[in-house]
């Protein structure tokens, strides 16, 4: 293994701490983070680094873990809220959609402040350890909400939102923080990722998949299996920020391809996929030769058991059928 | 807190102008001209006023909605506070919000929301900026007996305690959150004890006795800005009106609130002053023109300003990017910091007096 190369966990813990050394505005804040290094390790030594006034063991207390951040962004200060899972996120959701997403538009003020933490299932967390919530941050107008598929991404997009004025919800999959097939080596000049742009992972012309974070994966494995078995060129388009969107890179997509599927891990109704389906439905309708489809967890708590959590998540089987039979349309 | 005689005055004209906008504002939500609901709070003036006059500059305050003495104290301008009241598109909130929800983190006020306590936490990192930054100021945050029933009261007490933050917690015991009294609420008697569990001094006063507050609050105040960590301070008054002005509050039994209007605290004063002379009739009739014309410049001012263009709702969702200032350091003025002034306007944050003349409300 190449050495140089980084996980996509260290290059979270990375940015943190590059943006740490950059500005003293930033600093982290949540449950374990400190001595321990966070539940997942994302920010390891970094209180050795920076002390304990720039890396804070809080109470496990998400309204003030929030708050607090909402209030020294006021200050001018460019906080980072760990949520330890993000599934606790609900704990402080008054501070996020009352306090944090109104602020700006009503009283003039940035809040610049991110929240993030691990999303996402497959680790067999069960119900409360498993959560995809960003629909509900999606439609909190002043929210910006983002989930970096990559390891270049999860460095790049990390920093863009601590630079962010405006509150930012990045949301890393835990899946993905330590798998071996996403280390790579990044560059090592500061670099960010401009939040609000999409970006093309797989080209093709038979069809769009428009699809985030760890389910991007899935959906590339898919679009390999259907160019050697089904002669078809799927074109994998990784969204990566959803608030705010980037429609002019999805309608260019779609434009070319006339066919689109859409896949998220998060339940299926009221999900990202219904306000995408929306907006191809009305701005697209003319370009569309098959309806546009969607796989997404179904309706149901996120589950436990191994053989109830595979039934829900979205996968790249799961994928194949239904880009066959929208293929087939 | 020393208080001289031209001190006394002062707080004495604070309350007043509070009562004496207040009661305007019930009047012209009487007469249809403000929309939306509204809150007034006759009998805590001694608590706003008083809790206010014990900070500095550089110090901030996270009130509620009953907490226009605050605002007053703190500088905030009566036409700024009657454009926000007429949702007029010059407010602070650009008619986007009503009620007293206005704030400039350069003059120390947060603005509040309607979930009452939500606003402790966000004091809690108010307070911890100023403590990161190694400066001498405080944070005074308010809520009522009803927001001490909320996680946020909570974990905002345990946070501020554990973290050691420059924060003063005043809860406005008012006896009544809506309709509900403080009986059905809580089972103890004195919500100052909730402070023994967060580890941090606790204290009831008479909320409608200006010099207890003073007094209490002032401690408390010192003891942040010394270092040693939050306090809370519960004053005790009463709401003698409805908990907005849509609310008959038929549910307050008469007596009780025949006895907390004799408990006046703005009467209460006056009388003290009167007794020592520092109030005379004429001094008096001073001050009520004075406030009486600064009210009718206010909603004169309200009156003749633009409604908002429907047309710009969609605006200003997202702040833009850019170098944001540390409030309260030097050069945090500066116009290349995104939040040196308003981006929305352009102009720089005007609730307070003193920025008025900046943006031409002057």
């Amino acid at each position: 293994m190449n050495d140089k190369k980084v996980t996509y966990l260290e290059a979270i813990g990375q940015a943190i701490r590059e943006e740490m050394l950059r500005d003293e505005a930033v600093f982290l804040l949540g449950e374990d983070v400190g001595a321990y290094g966070g539940a997942f390790k994302v920010s390891a030594g970094l209180q050795n680094e920076f002390g304990v006034d720039r890396v804070i063991d809080t109470p496990m207390s998400e309204a003030a873990i929030i708050g607090s951040a909402v209030g020294s962004a006021l200050m001018g200060m460019r906080p980072i809220a760990e949520m330890q899972f993000i599934d606790f996120i609900t704990c402080g959701f008054d501070q996020i959609i009352n306090m944090a997403s109104k602020m700006y538009w009503r009283a003039g003020m940035p809040v610049s402040m991110v929240i993030r933490g691990p999303s996402g299932g497959g680790t067999k967390g069960g119900p409360f350890h498993s959560s995809s919530p960003e629909a509900w941050f999606f439609h909190s107008p002043g929210m910006k909400v983002v989930v970096p598929s990559t390891t270049y991404d999860a460095k790049g997009m990390l920093k863009a939102a601590i630079r962010d004025n405006n509150p930012v919800l990045y949301l890393e999959h835990k899946l993905l923080y330590r798998m071996p097939e996403l280390r790579e080596e990044l560059p090592t000049d500061d670099y960010i990722v401009p939040l609000g742009k999409a970006i093309v992972r797989r080209e093709g012309e038979d069809m769009t998949i428009l699809t985030y974070g760890a389910m991007v994966h899935q959906c590339l494995k898919a679009a390999r299996i259907l160019e050697e078995a089904d002669d078809l060129e799927v074109e994998v388009l990784d969204l990566r920020s959803l608030a705010p969107l980037d429609r002019e890179t999805i309608q260019e997509s779609v434009k070319r391809t006339n066919k689109v599927l859409i896949v998220h891990e998060d339940t299926l109704t009221g999900g990202i996929g219904a306000e995408l389906s929306a907006i191809l439905a009305q701005d697209l309708f003319e370009y569309l030769d098959g309806p546009i489809t969607r796989v997404a967890a179904p309706d149901v708590p996120f589950p436990y058991a191994p053989q109830l959590e595979a039934a829900f998540l979205p996968d790249a089987d799961k994928i194949l059928v239904a880009a066959r039979e929208l293929a087939a349309y | 807190m020393e208080l001289e005689r031209a001190n006394l005055l002062q707080i004495y004209r604070f309350m007043r102008l509070t009562r004496v906008m207040e009661d305007r504002i019930r009047t012209l939500f009487l007469q249809g001209r403000i929309v939306g609901g509204v809150y007034t709070a006759q009998g805590h003036e001694a608590t706003t006023v008083g809790a206010a006059m014990t900070l500095h500059d550089g110090d901030c305050i996270v009130p509620q909605h009953r907490d226009l003495g605050m605002h007053i104290v703190r500088g905030v301008s009566p036409r700024s506070i009657m454009c926000q009241w007429l949702a007029r598109g010059n407010s602070p909130t650009l008619g986007r919000d009503g009620q007293m929800h206005i704030g400039d983190m350069h003059a120390g006020v947060v603005p509040m929301i309607s979930m009452l306590g939500a606003s402790l936490p966000v004091a809690c990192g108010v307070a911890l900026t100023m403590k990161m930054r190694k400066r001498s100021n405080v944070a005074l945050a308010s809520c009522g007996d009803g927001a001490t029933n909320t996680g946020s009261f909570h974990e905002a007490l345990n946070f501020a305690s554990s973290q050691k933050l420059p924060l003063v917690f005043v809860i406005e015991n008012n006896g009544y959150a809506y309709s509900t009294p403080t009986s059905k609420q809580f089972a103890i008697q004195n919500l100052a004890d909730r402070a023994l569990a967060y580890g941090m001094p606790g204290q009831s006063v008479d909320g409608n006795d200006v010099f207890a507050v003073i007094e209490a609050v002032g401690k408390a105040v010192e003891r942040a800005r010394n270092g040693q960590g939050p306090s809370l301070v519960e004053c005790k008054t009463f709401r003698v009106r409805g908990h907005s002005e849509a609310d008959k509050a038929d549910y307050v039994p008469a007596e009780l609130r025949a006895e907390w209007l004799a408990k006046d605290p703005i009467q209460r004063f006056a009388d003290y002053l009167f007794r020592y002379d520092i109030l005379t009739e004429n001094i008096n009739a001073k001050i009520e023109a004075e406030i009486k014309a600064i009210i009718n410049d206010a909603v004169n001012f309200a009156e003749h300003s633009p409604a908002p263009d429907g047309a710009t709702v969609s605006d200003y969702v997202y702040a833009p990017n850019g170098p944001i200032a540390i409030v309260g350091e030097p050069d945090a003025d500066n116009p290349q910091y995104i939040n040196a002034f308003d981006s929305r306007t352009g102009q720089p944050f005007s609730i307070v007096d003193k920025a008025e003349e900046a943006v031409g409300r002057r």
